[in-house]
């Protein structure tokens, strides 16, 4: 064990490149703040914080999918992520982060009043329409704004116990006894997060923020939708950050077998993934209801068309066809290709859902969508380096270290 | 199918069979097959057996269940009985999709067991030798194909030296034939309890 190269240091050519996607983000983003987000035109204002918006949540909910990994692994006793996991951790270092930005743009949102954004904040409409009315106990900025909190707060609090309790991994041999009770209590641990999960990307949360943007529409398949495309983009990033440190002479325990295992979530998951688009879909297309339809009028018929079927080929042919052979997921060429585009298609999708509703006229994908993504990247390549810095990337004493290393699929 | 000449070993470990495998054939001699009463991982890498070609077979059956259902179904609902169905087009594809989807699956599970079966050579009344009866339980079995040349005598002492705990020569049918374990002669035989 001693060879192992178990200290990440962050290289100066990575803090240049997050450096520059970070200021370039910055300068689109203030930018655009200044000449769109605070200009006088409602119909520019959308466009700024439906952005913003739409990244940061996309950007906060994949950090938080990594959290998600480790705490379903976990529980499912799953040895082999032992070897990796510290990236997974690292990854989810972000949530307070993203979670802090995600939390300032929702709040201002709600707070600024942009009733363009959030139909339901307009107090007078809502106490027009029988519909808005209904929804109101759940549609209200208190609810809103209390559940956002807890949400935010809670991902953070309970992922950061989980984390902390790895780190005794680090300090030396435990006996069986020792071993036992820290497994136990990682389960706890990791439930707790689970559940929590659950009751917000897994129902609540993707509702609150994002299908109450269509006010009067609704579908109790939208947060299982959202959650994921916010996994599968979640697992394509644990991979390029796997393949990033292999690449760089670390993790010199982690293998082709590793990567076939997070090779086959990405794959499993965006046939999932599928599945829920379809199931969606299908269901609305097939009643064919008008307060049903309204969300995929503009989507399939409109200016959305575009991206709304490229979103599909991207995100479900792509990775059915080039992920489907085994040799296709060790291979890490590949592997990196695919999580990019996985990565890639589903900051789309979470384009299409936001912006789909907001903007139906045209689609706005432009400087302003890719500037703010590059500081999201930029600023995603800075925290995690930084994380995986802080701590040995190895838990040199886990219980389940062994089984990782010897895992072959 | 010809009788051949083959040498048996049994062992107990699988950290004794894995070096084992690998002297054997380092040495030159062809092994039959190796029957253990688990599946044992990277066994088959240890052998040299090359990688299956069954998911490639799984694939082009589920395709030609996704060819099969959109085909008919197309031509059905768009040529041969065109329905109007809630005024939906008469080309309905997202309605197809679930059927589509289930032949896909259906031709790819029937596909695939019965090809694996045929590889197998595994049907009913199909009967195959059975090396050593302990396979099934508790020992891994290497079979190792005799040519002309072969001295049985040799190979046997190497395979003891390289820890196999059972050793023999056995002439047998290396294919399958028609039979029924329950007509024929039995696989194991019957242990005599000897009194001391």
């Amino acid at each position: 064990m001693a060879s192992l190269r178990t200290q990440f240091e962050v290289p100066g050519k990575m803090k240049t490149w997050s450096y520059a996607l970070i200021g370039l983000g910055l300068a689109a983003l203030l930018y655009g703040m200044f000449t769109k987000g605070f200009s006088s035109d409602e119909h520019e204002q959308v466009h700024f914080w439906g952005t913003l918006m739409y990244n940061t949540i996309f950007w906060t909910l994949i950090c938080n999918a990594s959290m998600f990994f480790i705490s379903v692994t976990t529980l499912a006793q799953a040895g082999f992520t032992q070897t990796f996991r510290r990236i997974p951790e690292a990854i989810s270092t972000l949530v307070p982060i993203f979670g802090a930005i995600t939390f300032a743009v929702l709040l201002y949102i709600v707070f600024g009043h942009k009733h363009h954004i959030y139909h339901w904040l307009d107090a007078e409409a809502v106490a027009a329409d029988p519909i808005l009315k209904g929804k109101a106990g759940f549609l209200n900025p208190t609810f809103f704004v209390i559940w956002t909190t807890l949400t935010i707060a809670l991902w953070s609090f309970l992922g950061w116990r989980i984390r902390k309790l790895n780190d005794e991994a680090d300090a030396g041999p435990m006996d069986r006894e020792t071993s036992e009770k820290f497994i136990h209590r990682g389960t706890v641990r990791t439930a707790m997060f689970t559940v929590w999960f659950g009751l917000t990307v897994g129902s609540t949360v993707p509702w609150l923020w994002m299908m109450s943007i269509d006010a009067h529409w609704y579908s109790t398949m939208y947060s299982w939708y959202t959650f994921v495309s916010s996994f599968v983009a979640g697992m394509s990033l644990i991979a390029l950050w796997v393949i990033y440190l292999k690449n760089k002479g670390y993790l010199e325990l982690t293998s082709q077998e590793h990567l076939h295992d997070i090779g086959k979530f990405m794959f499993a998951f965006s046939i999932f993934w599928t599945y829920l688009w379809f199931s969606q879909y299908m269901l609305i297309w097939y009643a064919n209801i008008p307060e049903e339809t309204v969300y995929f009028k503009h989507r399939t018929q409109g200016a959305y068309k575009g991206i709304f079927f490229f979103n599909l080929i991207v995100n479900f042919l792509c990775p059915l066809l080039i992920l489907m052979k085994r040799s296709a997921k060790r291979n890490y060429t590949l592997v990196t290709f695919m999580a990019v585009l996985i990565i890639f298609g589903h900051w789309i999708d979470f384009y299409q859902m936001v912006m789909g509703s907001l903007m139906k006229e045209h689609v706005s994908l432009g400087w302003l969508d890719f500037g703010i993504l590059a500081f999201f990247v930029g600023a995603m390549i800075l925290f995690v380096g930084t994380a995986l810095s802080k701590k040995p990337l190895i838990a040199k004493y886990h219980p389940y270290l062994k089984e990782s290393v010897i895992h072959q699929v | 199918m010809a009788k051949k000449k083959f040498v048996v070993g049994c062992f107990d470990d699988e950290a004794v069979l894995f070096p084992a495998v690998k002297k054997v054939r380092t040495a030159g001699y062809k092994i039959h097959d190796v029957y253990t009463p688990f599946a044992v991982h990277g066994l088959d890498h240890a052998m040299g057996l090359r990688e299956t070609s069954l998911h490639t077979a799984g694939f082009i059956y589920g395709i030609t269940g996704t060819a099969t259902a959109l085909s008919s179904i197309s031509w059905i609902f768009t040529k041969d009985w065109p329905l109007n169905i809630g005024g939906k087009p008469h080309f309905a594809l997202p309605a197809w999709i679930p059927i589509m989807f289930e032949l896909t699956v259906l031709f790819a599970a029937v596909g695939m067991v019965l090809t694996f079966c045929y590889l197998c050579q595994l049907a009913p009344f199909v009967k195959k030798h059975h090396f050593h009866a302990r396979a099934t339980d508790d020992l891994f079995v290497m079979v190792i194909e005799c040519t002309d040349k072969t001295n049985t005598d040799d190979l046997q002492a190497f395979l003891q030296s390289n820890g196999a705990l059972e050793t023999k020569v056995e002439v047998a049918e290396d294919g399958w034939w028609l039979g029924r374990y329950d007509k024929d002669e039995m696989p194991f035989e019957e242990k005599q309890i000897v009194a001391a």
